[in-house]
């Protein structure tokens, strides 16, 4: 088994059985399936606004080379700096130099999976730089020292008293666990640290090819202080963010938000075009996008999976997936948990090393139904596996399926085995629940049932 | 018509009873059933698991079973989806893939076929207790087989449906999940149970005795006060 199998087993193990846990995420959603589902009734047809955006984003994705290009001769055009990055490394170079450029010593960031996904925050304080989260939850789990725990509620695990104590510890300042009160002192240290800061740091939803702007969703403003006060902006992008028309975002900002926190829209939509303009009073003195691939071209590649490039990282998968909800967020020791996760994270990094996330799955494709464009999430799980098993498979897996079907296929040998369970079962009284207990796997937690005394089959037999 | 049966594995060793009951309520509906021989599996827990040959080498004998049959019913909308949806994917590219596609159409879960095939809701069945219905995920999203097994219940004098805020969450079995990740698969058990629970049935009905055999392992561990049982069971003639 790989380390990130035995690491997920073990966490797994332990925060299923965690009753506080189940009780912060079940809670936490159950409000949050309420609103979502008021959202998707003030569509006037959900299903049909489903499909809409999977096409457009099919679109997207299928003419990504056509709409790149578009989306960089725009930004390009009114003054952006443009950088490729094929590789998570090559994007961390590509931030690093220009911190150095623009002899950077505070960096203040805004929410981004995509610098999560090459670890950018790592690289940039390894080379000496102070970086400051600025969207609440990803404070707080900064200041945790921890990863976010969901893609779009990273500290969605805490509690208010835990908030409480790692403001205590770590900024000296928790007058009480009142959220009002929280909210003000992550505002006071933040507020400094904005008016410090030499380059922000922002991700992006959407990436708009007609007009060569960058889309930026927010609930708390901090994203809009991020990108406005520092002299120097940077947006780390997916290449698969991008939309191909202005008038997409009619439906992407609704849906997303509606998807993401159960919100009609989120608090801040703003649209980055550039680098202050002559003749404009604000915005930073220059702007970088960074366009990262990372494995998402070799996921372009893959017509059976290629959907999974549609995602708008709204987190609706995640949110209703019960394994999600009993494991969590950092079980899965990746950047992107949930289903999403299980899905592109064998594609991203590694078969070998990460398959065991999509056998982690009950396949009950509430994630497939939930998905407002449409990956066939659960059926791509499907596939990992036969990806997996063709790469490497488990000899004694492929044994017994292979002993199994002449059992299954020939009646007398079905019904030999049949025999057989019933003496077997008289023993398995002495193991049962035991270490010793070959269906221990099952027995440790639940009863099982004994073989009938006829079975259908013999039923049948007897009765024709 | 002539229905053909396929009783799966499970079924077939563990739950007799659901079969038979089917067998019963079929024939109660001058249906003329028949048990092609066959294999004892549809194969999907080795197309689960990532083996897909393994699993083609039962599939197939399935499909040689069932080429000529006229309408297939399946005791389990797991075993159903398998058969209706996975076989064509399974086969694809194959020789056997017509096969696949033309035994897709042919495949009904037990309730659907009831509902959707025959358009019989009501079978004069009796069961005068307060239930709450379990949707197994592949009945429900696979096979989209929500309304049926509801229709169904709704006939039944005397029993009350109470529906659980849970009715449509995983219980958590999910074949070799159960085993390859016991804990998260009990404790997706326990949120089933709960819910269950808190509705005050006395029993959690589902179409998937697979899906049962999981939440009552749970229950006779955990001494719950609530029991499972089959569809077929509360809809047979005595």
């Amino acid at each position: 088994m790989s380390a990130p199998s035995l690491q997920f087993k073990e966490d797994a193990r332990r925060l299923s059985a965690d009753l506080r846990h189940r009780r912060i995420i079940q809670t936490a959603m159950g409000k949050y399936e309420v609103v979502r589902d008021q959202r998707q009734a003030a569509f006037q047809d959900w299903q049909a606004a489903r499909q809409l955006a999977a096409d457009t984003k099919w679109e997207a994705v299928n003419h990504l080379d056509r709409y790149l290009e578009e989306l960089v001769r725009k930004l390009e055009a009114r003054g952006t700096r443009v950088h490729w990055a094929s590789t998570g490394q090559q994007a961390r170079e590509a931030v690093l130099g220009i911190l150095r450029d623009r002899q950077a010593k505070v960096v203040v960031k805004s929410k981004a999976m995509t610098a999560e996904e090459i670890h950018l925050n790592e690289a940039m304080e390894h080379a000496g730089y102070e970086v400051v989260e600025s969207d609440l939850g990803e404070f707080i789990v900064q200041l945790r020292e921890e990863p976010p725990y969901h893609i779009v509620f990273p500290a969605m695990h805490l509690t208010r008293d835990d908030i409480k104590e790692v403001f205590q510890r770590k900024l000296k300042d928790a007058p009480s666990s009142d959220p009002e009160e929280l909210t003000m002192v992550a505002r006071r240290v933040l507020r400094e640290k904005y008016l410090q800061a030499d380059v922000g740091i922002t991700g992006a939803n959407f990436a708009i090819a007609e007009t060569g702007m960058i889309s930026v969703t927010e609930n708390e403003g901090n994203a809009r202080l991020t990108a406005a006060l520092p002299r120097t902006m940077i947006t780390v992008v997916g290449i698969e963010k991008v939309l191909p028309r202005m008038a997409d975002l009619a439906l992407f900002l609704p849906m997303l938000a509606g998807m993401g926190t159960g919100q009609t829209i989120t608090c801040y939509n703003t649209l980055y075009g550039g680098p202050r303009q002559p003749g404009e009073s604000d915005g930073p003195e220059e702007y970088h996008v960074v366009l990262l691939d990372n494995q998402r071209t070799a996921l372009l590649a893959d017509p059976e999976q290629r959907d999974a490039l549609r995602c708008i990282r709204c987190g609706a998968c995640l949110n209703v997936c019960p394994i999600f909800r009993n494991v969590g967020g950092h079980t899965y020791g990746t950047t992107y948990c949930g289903p999403i996760g299980a899905v592109i994270t064998p594609n991203l990094r590694g078969v070998q090393e990460w398959s065991h996330l999509s056998y982690a799955s009950s396949l009950c494709g509430a994630c497939t139904e939930t998905c407002p464009v449409k990956i066939d999430l659960h059926h791509h799980l499907l596939q990992n596996r036969r990806n997996s098993t063709q790469c490497k498979p488990s000899w004694w897996q492929k044994l017994a399926f292979k002993a199994f079907a002449p059992v299954a296929n020939k009646p007398g040998l079905w019904a030999m085995v049949t025999r057989l369970g019933r003496v077997g079962q008289v023993f398995h009284g002495l193991v049962k629940g035991t270490r010793f207990d070959p269906a221990y796997a099952w027995t440790k937690t639940r009863d099982l049932p004994p073989i009938a005394r006829q079975s259908f089959r013999e039923w049948w037999r007897n009765r024709a | 018509m002539k229905v053909s049966l396929f009783i799966p594995c499970f079924v077939d060793l563990f739950y007799p009873q659901v079969g038979k009951a089917i067998v019963r309520t079929l024939e109660a509906l001058g249906q003329q059933v028949v048990c092609p021989p066959g294999p004892a599996c549809c194969g999907q827990p080795a197309f689960n698991t990532g083996y897909w040959d393994e699993s083609r080498a039962v599939a197939v004998r399935m499909l040689e079973a069932l080429k000529d049959a006229e309408v297939v019913v399946i005791a389990s909308g797991s075993c159903g989806a398998m058969m209706k949806v996975f076989y064509p994917e399974l086969f694809a590219g194959t020789p056997f893939e017509p096969l696949a596609r033309e035994l897709a159409p042919k495949c009904y879960e037990f309730s659907s076929f009831l509902v959707n095939k025959l358009g019989v809701t009501d079978l004069g069945a009796r069961f005068p207790h307060r239930v709450t219905f379990h949707d197994g995920c592949h009945g429900l999203r696979e096979l989209h087989n929500k309304r049926p097994p509801r229709e169904l219940l709704a006939r039944v004098q005397g029993l009350e449906l109470v529906e659980m805020g849970e009715a449509e969450t995983c219980c958590g079995f999910g074949g070799t999940f159960s085993a390859k990740f016991p804990m998260i698969s009990t404790a997706m058990g326990d949120v089933k149970c709960g819910s269950a629970l808190d509705t005050g049935a006395e029993y959690i009905v589902s179409c998937d005795s697979s899906c049962l055999m999981h939440l009552q392992g749970l229950i006779d561990r955990q001494r719950k006060p609530i029991k499972t049982i089959h569809l077929a069971e509360i809809l047979c003639p005595p």
